[in-house]
Parts: C-alpha cells; sequence; structure tokens
C-alpha cells in the first residue's frame, strides 16, 4: 500500500500505479500523483531536513509552494536541481532526492553545534562578527560562511552544460482581458461567470490541478465538477494549471513561469522540470490567491512533525496519507477543526484539540463525535529532538493542565491573505480585526480581489465574492454578450455550492510565553527574541528589523511567520499591528530558476549578431572576429595569436595596399531643403559650405559642450548628405539627430534614414590603392584632378553601382567604396582579386588601430565622453557664428583649460619596452598622482617599438617631456617620451598623393 | 512595465523605448547666456505626481513622444508626437 501512513483513496495519487525513487539513497515507494513529501509522509518520514541556522532537525510544515524547511536537492540524469521544496515535487521513477544542510548526515549532523551556541548567532550576527580587517572577510569569513551556511549545492560542470542543454522554453507572450490568478472557490466562480460573456480570460492555478480548497471538502466536488465544464465550453477561457505567477508590474503586466507536467517531458524523472516563462498583458486582473496558514510562535515550534493543520487535511484528502498516528491540534480559530474532524472520521484517533478560547461553534461538533477539547488552554511547549514526542498544556493564565504524548502537532494561528500580488499591482492592505489579518484590495482601474486574499473565508462566501468581483470587471470592460445561459452558479440541485459550516470568531494569538526557542521564520531561524532584539538595537521599523533578523526573507518570504514576527515587533513598540504594517514583497514572490528567466536566450541566443555584408568572405578568409556591439567585426585575418600577423596587415597597407572592410560604420541619409542648415546646427564645424561631390570630417558635441561623436559626411547632392558615425556610437548619434531634428528644430524640413545595413562599405588604402582600384574601375578617371582627396562621387565599382569616397583613417592614399549590401561578397572578391599582383592583403580592426594610432587619429577610446573639442586639438573646427548644439556649454572655462588632459602621442624610450591600454601615466618626481592615461597603443610598423596616444593634464605643454606609464595591474612600469600626436607625415603628403 | 500608446504604432512595452527625460525643459535661443544653458541641461524637477517627459520609440517608428506619467501610480495621462498639444492632467499646467 506504498506506505504504512497511507490509510485511503487520495484525490491526486493513483494506487494501480507505483513509483519508486530514492531519499539520501534509501528507497521508498511511493504512488503516481505524489509529491516527494505525501510520499515520505506515507513512508512515515518525519526529519527530512536541517535548518539554515542552527541545523535543527526539520520535518514537512506546508502541503505547498510556502514550505519553508522541507528543501531538497534532486538528482536526475539530466542533473542536479537544488532548494526545490518537497511538497511541490512529483516523484518519478529513478528520482534521486538528497537532504540539504547537514553533515555527514541528516540524523547525526556535527553542525548543529551551532545550537549550542545560539547567543552568538542572535540577530545581526553577520554584521556585527565579521567586520574586520577586511581581508580576512575574502580569504577566511566568506568562504566558512558558505560552506557552513548554504542550502542546496549547484553542480559547476552541470551549470556550463545548461547553455547547450536548456532546460526551459521559449517565453510566451499573453494577451487577455481578465487574467485570473487562483482557481479556488473564487476563481473558479469568478471564470465561470466570465465564461461565454466575450471577453478574454486565463485563469491560472499554480497547483497541478484547478480547484484550490475545493479538493479539500468532497461535498464541492459537484460543483467543481460543473464549474470546469462551463469554463471549458468558452474557447476564449484558457485554464493553465502548474503556473506560478511571479510578479506583478505596471500597466496590467504579470509574469509567470509555467512547469510543464511529466508527461510533456519524457514521464521520466527530471530534476530540473522543463519550464516557461510566460509574460501576460491584462486590462484588469482578479486575484483570487487565497491565504496561507500562520503559525503559533511556541516553543519547539519547530519540531519535525509540527505541521499546518491545513497542510495535514492536504496530505489526507490529496494523497490518502494520514500525517500522524495520534496529532495534536493547536489552533485559535474555527477553520481549522475541519482537518481534526476529517482524520478522526478516516479513523485517526486525535489525541486532543487545545483552543484558547472558552467555546466555539466548531469545537461543538469536535466534541460531538467523540474529540477531547481542551478550552481555555494553549501549547507552551512541543518536545522531542528528532520529532514531536510530547506537548505541554497550559491554562491561559500559565496553570500547568496536561502533558499529552503525541507524535504530530497541527498548528493554526488563522489565516493570512495571499497579498503579495495585489501589493505589487498597486493595491492596499486594509487591517480586518475580525480575521486578525491584513485583507488586500485593489483599485477598479486594475481589478478586484476577491475570496480569502479579499478577506471572504470559506468556500461558499468565496464563490459569491468571485462571481461579484467578475461582474464588475465584466461591466467595467463593456461585456455586452449575455452569459451563456448554462455559466451560472448554484442553479442546478446538484451543483449547487454547498453551505459554509458556522464559525466562532477566532482569537488573535501570536505568541505562547514560555522557555526554549519559539520560531517566527522557519527557514532563517527567526526567533521572537531575534524580532525583540532587533528592536531593543534600534531596528524599530518593519523593514529595518526584516533586513537585521532576516525574518522573511529566505524562500518562504514570511508565509506562514511573516504576521506573527511583525505581532512581536508591534507589542515590542507597544502599537497596534495595522500600525507596524507588514514588509512589501518584491518579485519574485516564488523562487524563480535563471534557467525560466532566461528561455532560450543563452550562449550564442544571448544577443542577436550583426554579421557584416561579406561576412561569408572574411570566413573564407580565416579571419578572427572580435564582437564590437552586436557587430561581429574581423579582428585580423588569420587564427595566429599575437602581433605578427596583425603588423604583416598593417605593412602591407604602409608599403603596398590593403582592403578592409568598414561596413559598421554607423550611416544616414540626411535629406530635405533645410539638410544642410541641420548640419550646421548638428556639427561643431560647417557643412553649409560643402560643394555636392565632397566629404568633410565633423565632430559633434553633446549640449553639455563635450564631444558626442566624429566622423566624415559628404555631400551628395544640394540637399542630400550623407553622415557617418563611430561603429560604437551609431545608435546614441542617431537618437540625438531625431531628438535635435523632431523636437529642438521641428520646423526645418529634414529627413533622417538609418542606411548603416543597405550599405556595404570597403577601404582600400596603400601607395598602390590607386592602382588597385583602376583594374576595377577600368573607366574612371582616377586622377589627383577628377578624384582629389575628400571626394564623394558616385561610380561603379567592379561594374556594381554604388559610391566612391576619396578618405583616409590610416595616413595613406585611400578610398572607400560603398556597395548595396547584396553586392558585397562580390565587390569584396573583385577588390582582393585584383589587388593580387599588387601585394594586397585584406585587414582588420587590429591593423586599422595600428595605422590610425601611428598617424593620430582618435577612436572612441580617446571620445570617451569626457573630452572636448580643446581636448584633443580640434577646437579651431569650433564655428565663430551660428548655433550649434553644445555651442555655449563647449565654451565654459573648465571645458577649455589648458590644464585638462589633452590629446599626445606617446613612444617609450626603450625600444623593447611595450605599452598597455589603460597604463596611468605620472611624472617620476610625484609617483602618486595620475596624470593622465594611455588610451591607445601598438608596436609600429613606421618606427621601431611600439606607439600609443594618450590623455595627459596639459599634455601640449609637455612636449617632449619624460614621464612614467604604470600599470600596476600588469606589474609593469615604462618610461615613454611625449610627443605630438601627429608625428607621422603631418603634411598629409601620402594622404594627397 | 509600462504600456505606452504610441500614436503610429498602438500599445507598445516599454522595452522598445527610450526614456530622455523631461519635455518641459526648452532649449534657451542661441544668443543665451552659459547659465541658460546650464538649467536646460542639468536641472530637473523630480515631482511626486504628474511628470511631462520624453519618450523615443527607439525599437519602433524612432519618433520622439511626449507624455503625462504620474511617477507614482505610474499612470500615463496622454500620450502624443514632439508637435502635438497634449493637454495636462487636471491642475498641471506645463512650464
Amino acid at each position: 500500500m506504498s506506505g504504512p501512513r497511507r490509510i485511503t483513496t487520495g484525490l491526486l495519487t493513483d494506487a494501480s500505479r507505483p513509483v519508486e525513487f530514492s531519499f539520501d539513497g534509501r528507497r521508498v515507494r511511493g504512488l503516481h500523483g505524489d509529491t516527494v513529501a505525501s510520499a515520505l509522509l506515507a513512508d512515515g518520514a518525519r526529519l527530512v531536513g536541517r535548518s539554515f541556522k542552527y541545523h535543527r532537525p526539520r520535518g514537512i510544515v506546508t502541503a505547498g509552494h510556502e514550505e519553508p524547511c522541507a528543501l531538497v536537492d534532486l538528482q536526475s540524469a539530466d542533473g542536479p536541481a537544488p532548494n526545490r521544496p518537497a511538497t511541490i515535487v512529483e516523484i518519478a521513477d529513478g528520482l534521486e532526492v538528497v537532504s540539504q544542510n547537514r553533515w555527514p548526515s541528516l540524523s547525526f549532523d556535527l553542525m548543529a553545534v551551532n545550537g549550542l551556541f545560539a547567543p552568538l548567532f542572535s540577530a545581526g550576527f553577520y554584521y556585527k562578527t565579521f567586520m574586520w580587517p577586511g581581508k580576512a572577510w575574502e580569504r577566511l569569513f566568506e568562504p566558512a560562511i558558505r560552506r557552513a551556511a548554504g542550502l542546496g549545492v549547484l553542480d559547476r560542470a552541470e551549470r556550463g552544460q545548461q547553455t547547450t542543454q536548456p532546460h526551459t522554453e521559449e517565453p510566451v507572450h499573453d494577451h487577455t482581458d481578465v487574467l485570473v490568478i487562483g482557481s479556488g472557490a473564487a476563481g473558479l466562480a469568478a471564470a465561470r461567470r466570465l465564461a461565454g460573456s466575450g471577453v478574454r480570460v486565463m485563469l491560472l492555478e499554480r497547483d497541478v490541478v484547478a480547484g484550490g480548497g475545493t479538493l479539500l471538502d468532497p461535498r464541492w466536488a459537484a460543483w467543481r465538477t460543473a464549474a470546469l465544464e462551463d469554463i471549458a465550453t468558452d474557447a476564449r477561457l484558457r485554464v493553465l494549471t502548474r503556473t506560478q505567477v511571479i510578479g506583478a508590474y505596471d500597466h496590467g503586466v504579470f509574469a509567470a513561469v509555467e512547469t510543464l507536467p511529466p508527461s510533456a517531458q519524457g514521464g521520466g524523472a527530471a530534476a530540473s522540470p522543463r519550464e516557461r516563462l510566460r509574460v501576460i498583458r491584462t486590462r484588469r486582473v482578479l486575484l483570487a490567491t487565497g491565504a496561507n496558514e500562520r503559525w503559533i510562535a511556541c516553543s519547539g515550534n519547530d519540531r519535525p512533525g509540527v505541521m499546518q493543520a491545513g497542510a495535514a487535511l492536504a496530505y489526507l484528502r490529496r494523497y490518502g496519507v494520514a500525517v500522524a498516528e495520534r496529532p495534536v491540534l493547536f489552533t485559535n480559530n474555527d477553520w481549522a477543526y475541519e482537518s481534526a474532524v476529517a482524520l478522526h472520521e478516516a479513523g485517526v484517533r486525535i489525541a486532543a484539540i487545545v483552543d484558547p478560547r472558552p467555546a466555539s461553534a466548531a469545537a461543538a461538533r469536535a466534541t460531538a463525535v467523540g474529540i477531547t477539547v481542551h478550552h481555555g488552554a494553549m501549547v507552551t511547549a512541543i518536545e522531542g529532538r528528532r520529532e514531536v514526542r510530547t506537548v505541554q498544556v497550559a491554562r491561559s493564565d500559565g496553570q500547568a493542565l496536561t502533558t499529552i504524548q503525541t507524535d504530530g502537532v497541527l498548528l493554526s494561528g488563522g489565516h493570512q491573505p495571499e497579498s503579495a500580488l495585489a501589493t505589487q499591482a498597486g493595491g492596499s492592505l486594509q487591517w480586518r480585526e475580525d480575521l486578525a489579518a491584513f485583507a488586500a484590495v485593489l483599485p477598479d482601474r486594475l481589478g478586484a480581489t476577491a475570496g480569502a486574499v479579499a478577506g471572504s473565508f470559506g468556500l461558499a462566501a468565496a464563490t459569491r465574492d468571485g462571481e461579484a468581483a467578475a461582474s464588475r470587471i465584466a461591466a467595467v470592460l463593456g461585456s455586452t454578450r449575455a452569459p451563456d445561459t448554462r455559466a451560472r452558479s448554484g442553479t442546478s440541485p446538484t451543483d449547487a455550492p454547498p453551505a459554509d459550516p458556522e464559525t466562532s470568531p477566532l482569537l488573535a494569538l501570536w505568541e505562547v510565553p514560555g522557555r526554549g526557542k519559539a520560531f517566527v521564520d522557519l527557514q532563517h531561524d527567526v526567533t521572537v527574541e531575534d524580532i525583540r532584539q532587533a528592536h531593543r538595537e534600534g531596528y524599530t521599523h518593519i523593514e529595518h528589523a526584516k533586513r537585521y533578523s532576516t525574518h522573511g526573507m529566505a524562500t518562504d518570504q514570511g508565509r506562514i511567520g511573516g504576521l506573527l514576527g511583525a505581532a512581536v515587533l508591534a507589542a515590542a513598540r507597544g502599537q497596534t499591528l495595522p500600525e507596524v504594517g507588514l514588509p512589501t514583497p518584491r518579485p519574485y514572490i516564488h523562487p524563480t530558476t535563471f534557467g525560466a528567466l532566461a528561455g532560450g536566450e543563452v550562449g550564442a541566443h544571448l544577443r542577436p549578431v550583426r554579421k557584416f555584408p561579406a561576412h561569408a568572405s572574411h570566413v573564407a578568409l580565416d579571419a578572427t572576429f572580435v564582437p564590437a556591439g552586436l557587430w561581429l567585426r574581423p579582428l585580423v585575418y588569420s587564427q595566429t595569436p599575437g602581433w605578427e600577423p596583425v603588423l604583416r596587415e598593417s605593412r602591407a597597407v604602409r608599403e603596398a595596399v590593403g582592403v578592409g572592410d568598414a561596413s559598421s560604420l554607423g550611416k544616414v541619409d540626411v535629406q530635405g531643403p533645410d539638410a544642410a542648415r541641420f548640419l550646421d546646427y548638428i556639427y561643431a564645424n560647417r557643412f553649409s559650405t560643402l560643394a555636392v561631390g565632397k566629404a568633410r570630417y565633423g565632430i559633434m558635441l553633446r549640449e553639455d559642450g563635450c564631444l558626442l561623436d566624429d566622423g566624415t559626411t559628404s555631400r551628395l547632392g544640394e540637399r542630400h548628405f550623407l553622415l557617418t558615425t563611430t561603429t560604437a556610437n551609431h545608435t546614441a548619434v542617431l537618437e540625438h539627430l531625431e531628438f535635435q531634428s523632431q523636437v529642438v528644430h521641428p520646423e526645418w524640413d529634414v529627413q533622417l534614414t538609418d542606411v548603416t545595413d543597405q550599405w556595404a562599405q570597403f577601404s582600400i588604402a596603400g601607395p598602390r590603392a590607386r592602382d588597385l582600384l583602376q583594374r576595377v574601375m577600368p573607366g574612371q578617371d582616377l586622377s589627383n584632378t577628377a578624384v582629389p582627396f575628400m571626394a564623394a562621387l558616385p561610380a561603379h565599382i567592379a561594374g556594381v553601382r554604388g559610391r566612391l569616397f576619396r578618405i583616409s583613417f590610416s595616413g595613406e592614399l585611400a578610398y572607400e567604396v560603398a556597395v548595396p549590401t547584396d553586392r558585397a561578397d562580390e565587390v569584396w572578391n573583385a577588390l582582393l582579386e585584383a589587388g593580387r599582383p599588387l601585394g594586397v592583403l585584406p585587414y582588420g580592426v587590429d591593423a586599422l588601430n595600428t595605422l590610425r594610432t601611428e598617424k593620430g587619429h582618435v577612436t572612441t577610446a580617446e571620445l570617451d565622453g569626457n573630452t572636448t573639442a580643446y581636448d584633443l586639438g580640434f577646437e579651431r573646427m569650433l564655428k565663430a557664428d551660428g548655433d550649434y548644439v553644445g555651442r555655449v556649454l563647449a565654451r565654459r572655462p573648465g571645458l577649455t583649460s589648458s590644464t585638462r588632459r589633452q590629446l599626445v602621442g606617446l613612444r617609450p624610450i626603450r625600444k623593447d619596452a611595450k605599452l598597455v591600454a589603460g597604463a596611468i601615466l605620472v611624472d617620476p618626481a610625484a609617483p602618486k598622482v595620475n596624470i593622465g592615461d594611455v588610451t591607445s597603443c601598438t608596436p609600429s610598423v613606421l618606427v621601431e617599438g611600439w606607439v600609443g596616444l594618450g590623455l595627459l593634464a596639459g599634455g601640449r605643454g609637455r612636449i617632449g617631456s619624460r614621464l612614467l606609464a604604470v600599470s600596476p595591474l600588469h606589474g609593469e612600469s615604462t618610461e615613454v617620451e611625449i610627443i605630438t600626436p601627429h608625428w607621422f607625415d603631418p603634411e598629409n603628403a601620402r594622404v594627397r598623393a | 512595465m509600462l504600456r505606452i500608446t504610441c500614436p503610429h504604432c498602438g500599445v507598445r512595452d516599454e522595452v522598445e523605448f527610450r526614456y530622455r527625460g523631461d519635455a518641459s525643459v526648452q532649449r534657451p535661443p542661441a544668443d543665451a547666456d552659459a547659465a541658460a544653458f546650464v538649467a536646460y541641461v542639468y536641472e530637473r524637477d523630480n515631482p511626486r505626481g504628474w511628470h511631462h517627459e520624453w519618450w523615443y520609440h527607439a525599437a519602433g517608428c524612432r519618433q520622439y513622444l511626449q507624455l503625462w506619467r504620474h511617477t507614482v501610480t505610474h499612470t500615463i495621462h496622454a500620450v502624443g508626437t514632439a508637435t502635438d498639444t497634449l493637454t495636462p492632467p487636471h491642475g498641471m499646467v506645463d512650464r
């Protein structure tokens, strides 16, 4: 019968399908439909884990998602998964379950010695103890704490594998009119009311089946079946089970994680079930999230065998399991009596019910069936080391009453509405004295709460509440169609909702005075004393007390003991609970795997990749690629590491000819009657005077006066320009241009079109560049007269219609050709083929960097967002007249000072010394003062040794001096000479050749 | 996550947009002094309540949208293009 404690038939378990799994190496038999927890309880297990701080023995406390203690590691063929609540993991043949937080074994845990030093581990322990010295934290304290205190363990090798074997599906985006969260009595009734009304509805349930609390009361089976049948008739109403909403966001956006059922995963044991993130956008939300049964802070309330009263009912109804042979119920409310009565009717002997109230309706019913009820009494201590053995009962005035032998204590301190999503969505909490709880309320513009979360306790009350909320929402959404005639609850005699039993009011009870530890947070081992200590030490705000004591910061987020801690704090402050409040719950409200959030966006799929139009040709040339933003740029056409291949490409450009791919440059087509005027406003230098057929180098500033970007812009027609940006700043520049055009000068007639992806652009650079180009442009006059420096002309290149620019970044005679993207490979290969007799080599980004550093051209290494035109020696480019972006603030004294960091050239004194980008420049006479840094550096093909560029305080005034370039990270210190950045061909003779 | 109704593209997720800040500040005339430009570039109110702001539909129509957003509730009052004249929320006046 799969476990001695399985006493009846469960709603979810299939007695004909036994399943065998292992727990800490021991084989356990359960039934199909069991969770790890229900199978272990059926097997008679008590101790399933050790606590976080004191390593106290712990058992199963809940029957659901809010489980604080029974967290386990799972192992299966597809890898491990840590920190899974045993109460929701479904068993499967071959699943290996391992308890957590014990060493060397669960029943004999050496770390339990921590419990003897409990005063050391009190609130604020981490803050107080590991203060100094700083180094000890990294080397000693942190590793020790991690080894001692961690919960589950992630396997490193397996984490690496997840990129190739993802356990997740692609995220799904949903749109609906009404999102109903929770399929208990309120949620089902609401969805049933909306069925057929014409609005789109999604009903989400985190349980494996819909039904919520109705699953625990056989009288509700007929109603539930009828409601689900009505719901199924509406194709616009979708029901998703195993779907946990993890966060509520603005404007009706919700995130949920759907766990696929084992049948969708091959049916075998899977430690990490396949999960799917759902992002749901809804017009209204109807929160029917129910309530959590809360704990009572009494001594020993963490012993294995102490459980929520409602959980005991769930194990009986859902899995046919009696959690104890002679349990004691300790309750302050009537709802919990149902657990004792149901167990009694199933043949379990109830040792006693302990109730602080003098009498109640439920107590009368229990007494009538022969259960002993101790009125006006409280449990003052729960005793037993590895499992519950006895409870001490006293009268409310403290007078000892009796000692009861028992093997299980069912606790119920009342119920706290599951309000986390309501709070996140923008709702509020209202204190309900009659429930001693905060009920959640949502404003109409967001939706509604219904059922227990709204403070309507009882299944019948919840259905009425759910229907009313659904009707209000349908009216707001303007649903005109009448609901389906069958979609009415309570009209047929067979499916009428049963009446709720008569209940007497609860008696608020948070803490029972006594000796020994009384916990308010079972997972983080926070006791009532820790809360009082936090208060004594000044952490009196609920949010401060939470962080100081870690109360409510565990995976269950205080669902069971959160209100208890707040009540203890309120008593310490001498205030009421509504004055103290609850801490704000943040997303995610349930532990969520990174895998579920990442979906398929892992490894190579993390980000989209932009490939050059001629990417295939670069691959064929054995290029090594470097990511630049989303782009993959050819770094060097070799797989050999080191500088040798880079310098070979650079020499080809200096001595013969090279061909490079510059297609990632941002290209913006600017057209319109006011195009020239617009560019005069965008650039610090002038473009309206540029002749058609010519290009000009330009610098643009931000409004604060610093440089935004640079590049060449060509005039293709009277009203037509082509603007280029650096690869790195393309997006920022486009956004800037649009802002200036749409917002600042909407009266100008200018059209901006991003044509970056439409054009491939190749540079042909080197003394033989003209020879090469002539071979692919046979009829074209390429003389200095026809195509002078800075020409920009339409042209046919290798038979392809495109554009020809005579611009140079390398300092050599150079051209750039632009051709439509789909002709890129063809033209690229034609250029290389034509250049073969001339000694052409393709060159990549590294060689380009060598060439431009030698020439003294800046890139984004120097345009770092802080540099100004004055810093880089561009001050003569600033227009004297006419408005442009950044004009006024660029002239601020602080931005024009000659003491600022200015662009300089660098050369090591020793020719065998290298430079390191990022190295700090210091004066040997004051070696602790950072006066600049190395921004770019490279071995040179023009001169012996390395050369570089840097930004140096008062740099132009230091030319000729010697400084140190130090890089403590690399352990390097190099003496350098400060030189002009434009030491190579300052007359531009080669460029103009 | 905000959902912004773009006049060109319809209701779109916040992730498609880039926030561009206070829409109530206006660029001073070209002959204004540095103090006026410092105010334009750097000085911002940080209201608890309604805020007039720019949102750039970067992954959509590439248009700058102006809207009024409530900084506490994230309610969006109205959305328009850069040259539209928006009616401010009740009791609000644009600078």
